[in-house]
């Protein structure tokens, strides 16, 4: 019995063992939510490129998942070659936390390694019945809100944060005031949903809500899905300029031995072809003069600030908006 | 000493120990990380006491509801013979069997303010359930029902229709024989499909988490609140919460299993 016992045991390490490798280098990119469309076209365009430029076929596997518990998949010991993460603080958290990434990753790549952009618009059903025009119009009485919930989604937390931009540009800097809309539009809000693609379903699908607060890639995806003309895009008068960073997670490269294949990889996101797919898939190229004209022009331009302008950048924004006991809970705590 | 007592010992000891309590030790090692006042603090705070309340207020009130219903259910199905009863009996198991979040996302869809359910119940009655504690409650009636079925169906099939016949020659009328004959006998198993019922509410998240709107103080259930935590890399925080849960849930679990014992000794047989 024990002896049979150990036998299969042996056989299933055996399969385990066995199975077959690849024949050249993998990767794993563990990236966030909405970028799996994106990430299926430009893997293929880059192994099909890097096969042309060295013989080697590379195989590049995905993860994706909220960018907050994919950055703490890879803490706790997800091999990650690299990562392409919605906030810059989750890569920092993975710096600080393992030390394979290092601390000054930002600086490793152009553009504050990040080759793409995005930022936060609204998504109004057809006709825009509430007349939802800026940031001001969501905090009125009557105008129902859908965002999700910023301390479970990185999404969120661009909402809120271009929230605040137009409010500290329009109360020149009141902080009391500015929490007080900020407030405002969060009382609005009839459902926090723990990430950015079940806001759209509650906002689409479920017909809850007059605007969705979302990512502009998001917008446009949502109005392909379910039909462009049951629901319109406004862009407001300002808003955040998001960069989803990307980083070679040096410690588990190396440890694989695929830092130059990891490193080719990023730098493709750069090039030419990355960059056409990047804007094909309504993410802002930082180079657009490298994508498709049409695709550009789909982008409005629309006045962005920084997190580093503007929060003093993510360190200090997490610690003072999202912590516990931070801003977005005081918006929250009920008054005494 | 009963023979093969030290080894069934033994195997239970390591396997329970494999299984449960190494994971239960790490949670309470890492809470432990906490000072006491820190602990004091979290376990005080409004919001987790309002979450808390949440998430034990709605398990209780499903697990009653389902106590009522799923043995009304259980009855139905060992006492009648009717067409389709074996697809009813098995569709019981459904909730056991359905990935959580498909029973959370179905459910907020028809509860919610336009679904068909949800527009019906707040058009004519008044009644918000989606996205409101509501709405929790109806989740965890959902992903609870089994249960109570499953445990109190095999009692009640083990019961003697002859016992009730005696009763009725011996005079008593059938609410009498119901209360007083076959009632005490299925108490226990009553009791412990409402505590499996309860426990499984109270740390339910994944049917939950789409129905229940999420809003703080209002409608955010203590495991989301753990996730929360976890999410703002506060790992202490987390497991501190995570073990007022446990701690309340270990002491209800234990006064449910002094209730059972009790009612086996008041009523002397199973």
């Amino acid at each position: 019995m024990r002896s049979k016992l150990f036998a299969g045991l042996a056989a299933a390490l055996a399969l385990v063992a066995c199975t077959p490798k690849a024949a050249g280098p993998t990767l794993l990119n563990v990236s966030y939510d909405p970028t799996r469309e994106f990430y299926e076209a430009f893997n293929a365009d880059f192994i099909a490129d890097y096969k042309a430029k060295t013989g080697e076929t590379v195989t590049v596997n995905m993860s994706h998942a909220g960018s907050g518990k994919q950055a703490r998949a890879v803490i706790d010991g997800l091999e990650a070659d690299v990562v392409t993460l919605a906030l810059q603080n989750d890569v920092d958290q993975i710096a600080k936390a393992t030390q394979k990434v290092p601390a000054d990753w930002r600086s490793k790549l152009p553009d504050n390694s990040a080759p793409y952009t995005s930022t936060i618009v609204f998504v109004v059903r057809a006709g825009n019945p509430k007349g939802i025009k800026d940031w001001g119009d969501l905090g009125q009485p009557g105008v129902a809100v859908v965002t999700p919930n910023p301390k479970t989604s990185g999404g969120a937390r661009w909402n809120y944060l271009a929230a605040w931009a137009w409010a500290n540009k329009q109360f020149a800097g009141d902080e009391a005031q500015i929490k007080a809309f900020v407030a405002s539009v969060y009382k609005n809000a009839p459902v926090l949903d723990t990430g950015a693609r079940g806001s759209t379903t509650t906002f689409a699908q479920r017909n809850i809500g007059d605007v969705l607060i979302t990512w502009e890639n998001e917008a446009f995806l949502t109005l392909d899905e379910f039909g462009a003309d049951k629901f319109e895009i406004v862009y407001p008068s300002l808003s955040i300029l998001a960069e989803p960073p990307v980083a070679l997670v040096d410690g588990n490269a190396d440890k694989h031995g695929v830092r130059a294949v990891a490193e080719a990889y990023l730098q493709h996101l750069y090039s030419p072809a990355g960059q056409r797919i990047a804007a094909k898939h309504y993410f802002r190229p930082v180079t657009p003069a490298d994508a498709d004209p049409a695709d550009v022009a789909r982008f409005k331009p629309i006045d962005l600030v920084t997190v580093d302008d503007l929060f003093g950048g993510w360190a200090a924004t997490q610690a003072k908006h999202f912590d516990e006991g931070g801003v977005f809970d005081q918006i929250y705590t009920p008054a005494r | 000493m009963l023979p093969g007592f030290g080894l069934g010992l033994g195997y239970t000891v390591a396997y329970l120990s494999l299984v449960v309590l190494i994971p239960l030790a790490g949670l309470a090692f890492k809470s432990a990380t906490l000072g006491w006042s820190e602990f004091y603090a979290i376990a005080t705070n409004a919001r987790v006491v309002k979450a808390l309340q949440l998430s034990f207020g709605t398990a209780l009130v499903a697990a009653v509801v389902n106590t009522i219903f799923g043995v009304l259910v259980a009855w139905c199905l060992v006492r009648y013979k009717f067409p389709g009863r074996r697809w009813l009996d098995a569709a019981v198991d459904l909730p056991f069997a359905l990935p959580t979040a498909v029973a959370g996302i179905a459910l907020a869809t028809l509860y919610a303010p336009e679904g068909p359910f949800g527009a019906i119940l707040e058009g004519i009655f008044g009644i918000k359930v989606g996205f409101t504690p509501l709405g929790v409650t109806i989740a965890l009636i959902f992903v609870g029902l089994p249960f109570v079925v499953r445990t109190v169906q095999p009692v009640l099939e083990e019961i003697d229709r002859e016992t009730e016949e005696v009763a009725a020659t011996l005079g008593a009328g059938r609410l009498r024989t119901v209360v007083r004959v076959i009632l005490p006998g299925l108490l226990p198993a009553i009791l412990t499909g409402f505590a499996l019922s309860f426990a499984r509410g109270v740390g339910e998240y994944g049917s939950v988490i789409f129905i229940a709107g999420n809003l703080p103080y209002i409608s955010e259930i203590a495991p989301l609140l753990i996730v929360i935590r976890l999410e703002e890399n506060n790992y202490a925080g987390a497991t501190a919460i995570a073990a007022i849960m446990l701690m309340i849930s270990f002491a209800s679990l234990f006064v449910i299993n002094l209730l059972q014992s009790w009612s086996r000794k008041w009523f002397g047989n199973v």
